[in-house]
């Protein structure tokens, strides 16, 4: 469910908006709404058109990725003071997973259209919102690397992975009944 | 000196290299591969240890490892381990039952700088098993709560079902006097706790970068990351607490296998400073 009020003070609250100048906030204001979201909400569904992004202000948002067959996979979720979405960033502008409301969200909308159109024209507004959207993708990106090492799994498995163990350097698991023999001799 | 070498006072170890008998008392089993022995010493004499000190656990005709002291240490009449099996020894522990007995060694080693951080914030960053190690420091700060700023217990686990102490963790979160929050690597729906790495929970805050003082024990990749982000929000390498693993034999300075550039991990550590190690820590070769 989607409201309109007055956000300026909102939004100028939002740890996104820190270091941003007054005129480009101003400008966000035109494109922005309050939604809130109830537990299980679908935010959004993966290869939708990328036209809204959200900052949260309270709740947590799941990021999930369904395969067929298989329970859905969360793989990052967001909370208090982060930002939803960033594929309105980049084409063909879909969003890459479906987002989910972990209980209720409060949040504001963004239309990220609207917001792409006046980037288009104003381009040291464009420049502004890659400064502030830059360091995001950079630390989710940093993040889903750690992620991607699986540190604290199986410390074999961890070894092989990060340090180029060779297999036969670990520990060896017995395999009875597979004794080759020798060549040329008769047992 | 810094105040995580100052050894605790009645930890000094009357012969180092004998092992002392200890009978098993309980075995808990915490997760699939990591469970948590309560060992009795069969001289009735308290264990009394420094919160990051560890022992060498000997299992009888196996081996011995080194392994933090996880239990409380305003309760030295048990000696608690709670170990992860990895291997030949750690797998062996494992098949232990109550009334089996253990030869034990130590105390050893140095601890976190609980007395340090005294009228500062504590920032606790941990991962996987190294909650383990880091146990006794809760215990500590929880007992003397007063004579501390603020607390942050920051943990990570690898899944939901991964989270060790979860009983503990979720009581300690429902404190009014203390910030607990969990994260793990991946979840299926249906868990509702964060997902994402341990080091986003340090945007959190909660602490006064100035102020504080950080303890943090886990994967040496998450060590390595969990100090990079600390020191993006202003805390001191000096300020910084890791405790580190390295392979050992004698556990006293005597044979070298632990050595870690100029240190031996088993008398100089495990905890050390994070800016006595900031030369070393990403030398690879280490
Ligand atoms: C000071 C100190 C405190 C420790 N505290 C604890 C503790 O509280 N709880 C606990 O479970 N463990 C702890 N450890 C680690 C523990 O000592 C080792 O897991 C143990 O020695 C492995 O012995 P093993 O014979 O079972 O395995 P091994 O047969 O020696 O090793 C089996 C496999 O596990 C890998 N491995 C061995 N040690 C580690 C390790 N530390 N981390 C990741 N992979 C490893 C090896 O590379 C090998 O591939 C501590 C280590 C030190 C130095
Ligand atoms: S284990 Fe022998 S010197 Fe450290």
């Amino acid at each position: 469910m989607v409201k309109k009020t007055d956000l300026g003070p909102i939004l100028e609250g939002h740890p996104f908006f820190d270091g941003m100048d007054e005129g480009a906030r101003k400008l966000i204001v035109g494109c922005a709404k309050n939604a809130v979201f109830h537990d299980d909400d679908m935010v959004y569904k993966e290869g939708a058109a990328a036209d809204t992004f959200y900052l949260i202000r309270h709740g947590s948002i799941a990021l999930e990725v369904h395969t067929p067959a298989r329970e859905p996979l969360v793989i990052e979720t967001l909370s208090n003071g982060e930002i939803l979405g960033w594929s309105w960033l980049v084409p063909p502008y879909r969003c890459r997973f479906d987002a989910r409301a972990i209980g209720v969200v409060r949040a504001i909308a963004i239309d990220a259209k609207c917001l792409r159109g006046k980037c288009e024209k104003d381009h040291s507004l464009g420049y502004q919102f890659y400064k502030q959207f830059l360091p995001v993708i950079s630390s989710r990106l940093g993040a889903a690397r750690l992620q991607m090492i699986d540190m604290y799994g199986d410390p074999i498995a961890y070894a092989q992975k990060t340090q180029a163990v060779e297999k036969d350097t670990l520990p060896a698991k017995p395999t009875p009944g597979k004794v080759k023999k020798a060549k040329g001799k008769k047992s | 000196m810094t105040q995580a070498q100052v050894k605790y006072a009645g930890t000094a170890v009357a012969d180092p290299m004998t092992p002392v008998l200890f009978e098993v008392g309980k075995i808990k089993r915490e997760l699939s591969d990591t469970f948590t022995l309560e060992l009795i010493s069969q001289s009735g004499n308290p264990f009394s240890f420094k919160p990051g000190q560890f022992t060498m656990l000997y299992q009888f005709g196996v081996g011995e490892v080194p392994i933090s002291i996880s239990g409380d240490p305003l309760n030295p009449s048990k000696l608690t381990h709670t170990i992860r099996a990895v291997g030949k020894v750690t797998e062996a522990m494992m098949r232990l039952k109550k009334g089996d007995m253990v030869g034990v060694r130590g105390p050893f080693g140095t601890n976190w700088p609980v007395e340090a951080a005294e009228g500062s914030d504590v920032v606790i960053i941990t991962g996987g098993v190294g909650l383990a190690p880091l146990r006794p420091a809760i215990y500590h700060l929880l007992a003397n709560r007063k004579r501390y700023g603020n607390i942050c217990i920051y943990y990570g686990a690898r899944t939901p079902e991964d989270i060790l102490f979860r009983k503990q963790l979720e009581k300690w979160r429902g404190r009014f006097d203390l910030k607990v929050e969990v994260t793990v690597d991946r979840a299926l729906a249906g868990w509702n706790g964060r997902v994402g790495v341990v080091t986003k929970l340090l945007d959190l805050g909660g602490f006064d970068a100035d102020q504080t003082v950080a303890m943090v024990c886990g994967p040496e990749v998450m060590m390595r990351f969990s100090v990079r982000a600390l020191n993006e929000l202003g805390v001191r390498n000096d300020s910084i607490y890791v405790s580190m693993e390295r392979n050992m034999k004698c556990a006293v300075g005597f044979c070298g296998h632990c050595q870690y550039g100029s240190a031996f991990v088993c008398k100089d550590g495990p905890v050390f400073p994070f800016s006595d190690l900031e030369e070393i820590f990403d030398v690879r070769e280490l």
